[in-house]
């Protein structure tokens, strides 16, 4: 946006540009970190993915039309995030109100089918409890979902700070690190979705 | 008398409409094609493994293009030194993990007596 100003706004704004460009920079930081965490839970999955101690393997667990609808949902949730963030950015309001319900909407909705294919593993009797293969799935698949959640209650809370306080500098420099980690997560599903639910149904 | 304007300073880039949706199409295709491959059995074994891998590598590319606009901010480009030196991390972490685990499993895998007797007269290692 550019608009005229004195020379002590230009100041201040530098100032606030280069507390916010630290303050995104070091938040990616964080996410590079996330990463590496993932990278690790990922490894130990790849190690004791076959580890199913007599008991079902992945091919036998995982239903691809299920996590394709998953993956569709978390996908156009990232999607709609980066048109929320194009609404911020233009200081469209009730564009970025809607577009952040939807986004968030979408992600509940993965959360939801997420949680109903953990509980179901667990009711037939595959349960974190019962093999590595098992341990690895519920600890890298819930690390993200885990992740997911918090996400979710961070877009909430923003929300009511945009509804409430408007496109304040901490509101939009908030958005824009919520967006950074929901497009984050949207990326690690990616690699769940291809190593342990690809890969998994065909037991490579 | 000239006026000062104030020009946002980003150390994220910005997307355009245009630039979501590209992505967005982009990640839909990477999507469906490794779901298509898997489940009509297309491609099996080696092959199938490298597609997928590369079809996740292509969608990530993408999206942090598209989506996060990776390297296309003003400035020194922290964001990708950054993710770059992540990549060497994860790059030894996974190796290494794998490789060592790799060896352990071999290494230490129970043989049954006559096998043992056998395995006495030849070298270890992997």
């Amino acid at each position: 946006m550019i608009e005229p100003a004195t020379a002590k706004q230009v100041h201040a704004s530098n100032l606030q540009h280069e507390a916010d460009s630290k303050t995104i920079f070091g938040f990616w930081v964080y996410l590079m970190t996330d990463c590496v965490l993932f990278a690790s839970l990922f490894a130990t999955y790849a190690v004791l993915r076959n580890n199913t101690f007599g008991g079902e393997s992945a091919s036998d667990l995982f239903s691809m039309p299920y996590v394709l609808v998953e993956t569709l949902i978390l996908l156009t949730s990232s999607f709609v995030c980066g048109l929320a963030m194009l609404a911020v950015h233009q200081r469209d309001k009730r564009k970025a109100l809607i577009s952040f319900a939807i986004t968030a909407l979408l992600g509940l909705t993965f959360l939801g089918m997420e949680l109903y294919e953990f509980t179901h593993l667990v009711h037939e009797g595959n349960s974190w409890r019962e093999s590595g293969f098992l341990s690895a799935f519920f600890t890298l698949v819930g690390t993200h979902g885990a992740h997911i959640t918090v996400g979710l209650i961070w877009m909430g809370v923003m929300m009511l700070q945009l509804k409430k306080r408007g496109f304040t500098h901490g509101v939009t420099r908030r958005l824009t690190l919520l967006s950074l980690f929901w497009h984050f997560l949207d990326i690690v599903w990616i690699f769940i979705f291809t190593f342990v639910y690809l890969l998994g149904a065909t037991n490579l | 008398m000239s006026k000062t304007v104030i020009t946002s300073q980003h150390s994220t880039a910005r997307g355009t409409h245009r630039s979501y949706v590209i992505g967005f199409v982009l990640s839909l295709l990477f999507t469906f094609i490794p779901y298509v491959l898997v489940t009509q059995g297309l491609v099996s074994g080696a092959a199938l493994a490298l597609l997928l891998v590369g079809f996740a590598l292509a969608q990530l590319l993408v999206q942090l293009k598209f989506f996060i606009h990776l390297g296309h901010e003003n400035g020194p480009r922290w964001n990708a030194v950054a993710f770059l030196f992540m990549v060497l991390v994860v790059g030894i972490v996974v190796v290494g993990s794998l490789w060592i685990m790799h060896n352990l499993n071999y290494n230490m895998m129970p043989n049954d007596m006559d096998h043992y007797m056998n395995e006495q007269q030849n070298s270890g290692g992997f």
